[in-house]
């Protein structure tokens, strides 16, 4: 009966302590590494966007580019860009996605190999096969021609239905794959008892089956949207320097121009959309759940 | 066939003949997503300065030219040392960290992993020109560190996604069960665990390889003068003309991925399948 | 040589607390748990028994409280000092192992020769009862094999404290029952100190020497089954041991009266004001001849009979409302003796058989 009040509890509290700090501390190269190579150049280049030419603050940076009629071209390009391949992605990946997600699980594994093999190569492999697929003398053209679409060998390359080719081909991938997860996981049931209480295919699709699907086509499209935005390799070279868009400006102001002001208050305002969006979609979506970290 | 076309496809008696539009639309599609990527390949083996499909007259000088040039055998080099270290590196750095934030129960991990993986969510321009001038400043540029550790937290976050989702479905009772018999946490962890999460770690290693080998825009501003990577070079060879030796080079790299792609595909197969 | 089978070493829990936040898993609890004897700690979810129990094995650190092994504090040890065995819910065999393999995993830590983990790892899985069964892999074995390599992997390094986590929750009744006997028998003939966790009264009655029964983070009654039966200390413990009608009754000084009938019961009545009537459907009798001399007795009307096989239930209503149930024996003759519904019967309970209990919220 003489058991001391709250024994050993100073000791108690400790050992948690140092096992949560010993357990957290199994990231801490991770961290640290992000905190150095990411967060730090980031972070400077921030401060860097707000310094002018003179060295002080300023917001000349920003400035220049509510101002001038380039900067905004890049930037209603490079959104006009990205809702393109975003549409486009999502009107050919859904149908392919829900194909793959009602045919038996064997079939569906072999064609997947048509997304998942291009998803794997090289980002540069596939913009090069575009490059050489849409140039003049390029297979397209011969074969169009062959068949009888067109007569003249159409300008499909270095300009901007190349690049939104070039795009939707690296995109589509990235909706069909959470498009499909979402579709998986839908309940035959369901189907069954939409059918089973009258509604025909057609309409037990739209009121039953879409509905479902929404959580994965809002985050492929939100995933595919900002990597377009963002994006640089396939536009820049399938562009041919006609498609503009905000990465080849940041790029081309420090190849070109070592002009570091507007290359870092480009990217600021590029990451700060970003930020945005994906803040804004966090509301409708628990990113940290579809990226499958934490508890 | 005409029979077949009648039959129901699904449970809801839907026949596959009122679905064959599906069926040809899909199948155009997988068409158009594959043959890109495919077509380069007969096409690298092309004579022709022009890259003719099909090929009329067959060779390998592309190959030849790829094999037989010192700056490209160097770019080559240097991609795949960056690439390996990368996964050296990366693998473990996420692994333990996926692990450390699974097993913690301190409430600022999930800010933790939102942290890390924040590289993916940055547009990556932005991450290479910050790195191009920290680097410029310590003086690593164009330094194979410097681009091993830039790929490393590109890499981390998919090893983390990869490897946090493994150790998810995996019941840690195990873990439990291994300590309670007398294992240590670090000890029970690589007895036990490490094993069972090996599928995980081995894609995560895989995933770590390609980002790092496959990596244009960072490379291009931070590796250049003595290490210039492959992916770097073939970037400014697309800017410039179309050189046919891009073609060989597409078509081993091609190779090269699916090899490691039906590697990740086998391992990760085998921890589904039961014995 | 292999060393001496160890001591089996007592157990004591002296004012553990665990909150989450505002809620207490465990509340001040404090427990001796005997050398050797087999305990259970009976409760329903949440009541805190699993918390208790990992409490024991370290792997729940408690806010504060004492843990003595025999002589030896062991709050503050990491679970892999404290040597004891340890099996769980799911069973937490490793699928990269053979049977062999996990049942030799604890003595490779403790490095022992390889030579001597054979021969024990035989010993192990022959005193479970899987002999031979060593190169199998663990997926291909059925629930209750699982349930005896586990078994065998805790022993086999000859703990003196077994801890078991409602190890037989996951099977079917059958093996239930039999893994029920043959746990029982493997206590006896190893002698270890066991707690056991189990939501399920009826095998905390089978096998225990003692029962703990839980609820809320506190202890509400530690005794024997038999005692915990027939005398439990409150309604709680009551309620989840058997099944029991609970009768309000009146109390005036020492006597207790339901109904306006006083009440006659052979045993010294609880220290509490409020008072309930705890009626066993087995105690209680039918009385076809009327009421009984000597006996309680409560008229009522059938409301259902229900023929079970080897026994039958019977529902009645007493004059206020009260629905009592009451289970008998079915034998050639009573058969036809079967009141219908509707009709007017006794039930009797003898005073031995009439159990009065502190009626208060435990």
């Amino acid at each position: 009966m003489a058991a001391s009040l709250r024994a050993n509890e100073a000791g108690l509290r400790l050992d948690e302590r140092m096992e949560r700090l010993k357990l957290f501390g199994l990231s801490s190269p991770a961290l640290l590494l992000v905190l150095i190579i990411l967060v730090l150049p980031v972070g400077w280049l921030f401060y860097v966007s707000f310094l002018g030419a003179d060295g002080g603050f300023s917001l000349e940076n920003y400035q220049r580019m509510i101002d001038s009629r380039a900067y905004y071209r890049i930037f209603i390009t490079t959104f006009q860009v990205s809702l393109l391949t975003t549409a486009l992605c999502i009107l050919i990946g859904y149908p392919l996605a829900y194909l793959l997600s009602q045919v038996p699980p064997s079939i569906a594994n072999i064609c997947m190999i048509a997304v998942l093999l291009p998803f794997w190569t090289s980002l540069l492999v596939r913009t090069y096969a575009w490059l050489v697929l849409l140039q003049k003398q390029g297979l397209v053209n011969d074969w169009a021609i062959a068949l009888g679409l067109w007569d003249e060998p159409l300008k499909l390359v270095h300009n901007m239905t190349g690049t939104l080719i070039g795009m939707v081909h690296i995109m589509l991938p990235f909706l069909i794959l959470p498009v499909y997860g979402s579709m998986k996981a839908i309940n035959q049931d369901y189907m069954k008892a939409a059918s089973n209480l009258g509604a025909s295919p057609t309409r037990a699709f739209w009121t039953v089956f879409f509905p479902l699907t929404t959580p994965g086509l809002f985050a492929g499209s939100l995933m595919v949207f900002i990597l377009c935005l963002g994006f640089y390799v396939t536009p820049a070279v399938l562009g041919g320097g006609r498609v503009i868009l905000v990465s080849m400006k940041i790029v081309s102001n420090i190849e070109l121009f070592v002009s570091w002001g507007a290359a870092s208050a480009l990217g600021v305002v590029l990451l700060v959309v970003t930020l945005g969006i994906l803040w804004i979609a966090s509301g409708f979506l628990r990113l940290d759940r579809i990226a499958g970290g934490g508890h | 066939m005409l029979r077949w076309l009648k039959n129901p496809a699904t449970e809801t008696q839907i026949s596959h003949g009122q679905r064959l539009w599906l069926y040809l639309l899909s199948g155009i599609i997988m068409v158009l997503l594959l043959a890109p990527t495919l077509i380069v390949i007969p096409m690298s083996f092309s004579d022709s300065q022009y890259l003719e499909f099909p090929p009329r007259e067959w060779s390998l000088r592309w190959y030849e030219h790829y094999l037989g040039s010192g700056d490209w055998m160097r770019a080559t080099a240097t991609s795949l040392k960056a690439g390996i270290l990368t996964m050296l590196v990366a693998t473990p750095v996420g692994v333990l960290a996926a692990y450390g934030l699974h097993a913690s129960r301190i409430a600022f991990v999930r800010t933790a992993f939102l942290l890390l993986i924040t590289p993916m969510m940055v547009p990556l321009v932005l991450v290479a020109i910050g790195v191009f001038y920290v680097y410029a400043q310590l003086d690593i540029l164009y330094t194979l560190t410097g681009l091993v550790l830039a790929h490393t937290i590109l890499a981390l976050p998919l090893v983390l996604i990869v490897t946090g989702s493994a150790l998810k479905s995996y019941d840690m009772s195990q873990e439990d069960a291994a300590r309670s018999l007398g294992a240590p946490r670090w000890k029970a962890f690589l007895t036990v665990t490490l094993p069972q999460i090996r599928f995980a770690v081995i894609t995560s290693a895989l995933l770590s390889f390609l980002t790092s080998f496959d990596e244009v825009v960072v490379a291009m501003f931070i590796s250049g003068g003595d290490n210039p990577t492959l992916t770097r070079n073939m970037f400014n060879a697309l800017r410039d003309q179309i050189d046919p030796t891009i073609a060989s080079i597409s078509t081993i790299m091609i190779g090269v991925t699916t090899v490691l792609m039906v590697l990740a595909q086998v391992f990760g197969q085998q921890k589904k399948a039961p014995k | 040589m292999r060393a001496e089978a160890r001591e089996a070493l007592p157990i004591s829990i002296q004012g553990v607390t665990k909150t989450y936040g505002t809620v207490h898993a465990l509340d001040n609890v404090s427990l001796e748990v005997r050398s050797g004897e087999f305990l259970t700690l009976l409760g329903p979810s949440g009541s805190g028994k699993t918390t208790l129990l990992m409490v024991t094995a370290g792997f729940t650190r408690p806010d504060c409280g004492s843990l003595k092994f025999g002589d030896r504090e062991v709050i503050r040890t990491p679970p892999h000092l404290r040597d004891l065995g340890m099996t769980f819910q799911s069973y937490a065999l490793f699928p990269h192992m053979s049977v062999a393999g996990n049942v030799g995993y604890p003595l490779r830590l403790r490095k022992v020769p390889k030579a001597e983990i054979a021969l024990r790892v035989d010993q192990a899985l022959e005193k479970v009862r899987l002999s031979g069964f060593g190169d199998r892999r663990i997926d291909q074995l059925s629930g209750g094999q699982k349930q005896r390599v586990a078994l065998a992997r805790s022993i086999v390094f000859e703990p003196s404290i077994l801890l078991m986590d409602e190890p037989l929750s996951a099977l079917d009744k059958k093996l239930r029952d039999q893994m029920q006997i043959e746990l029982r028998h493997l206590h006896e003939s190893l002698g270890m100190t066991t707690v056991y966790v189990t939501h399920d009264q009826r095998e905390a009655l089978t096998m225990s020497d003692r029962i703990a029964v839980v609820n809320r983070g506190r202890i509400m009654q530690l005794a024997t089954p038999r005692d915990l039966y027939e005398r439990p200390a409150n309604r709680f413990v009551a309620d989840f041991i058997g099944d029991s009608t609970f009768l309000k009754v009146i109390r005036s000084g020492n006597e207790v009266a339901y109904g306006g009938m006083e009440l006659k019961s052979s045993a010294p009545l609880p220290d509490a004001a409020a008072l309930l009537l705890m009626i066993r459907p087995e105690r209680i009798q039918l009385s076809p001849g009327g009421p009984r001399d000597g006996a309680n007795n409560f008229p009522a009307i059938a409301t259902e009979v229900v023929y079970q096989g080897d026994s039958y239930l019977l529902q009645a209503r007493l004059d206020d409302g009260t629905e009592i149930v009451m289970r008998g024996g079915v034998r050639g003759a009573s058969l036809s003796a079967l009141p219908a519904v509707g009709d007017r019967v006794t039930l009797t309970l003898a005073p031995e058989d009439t159990v009065l209990i502190d009626g208060g919220e435990a």
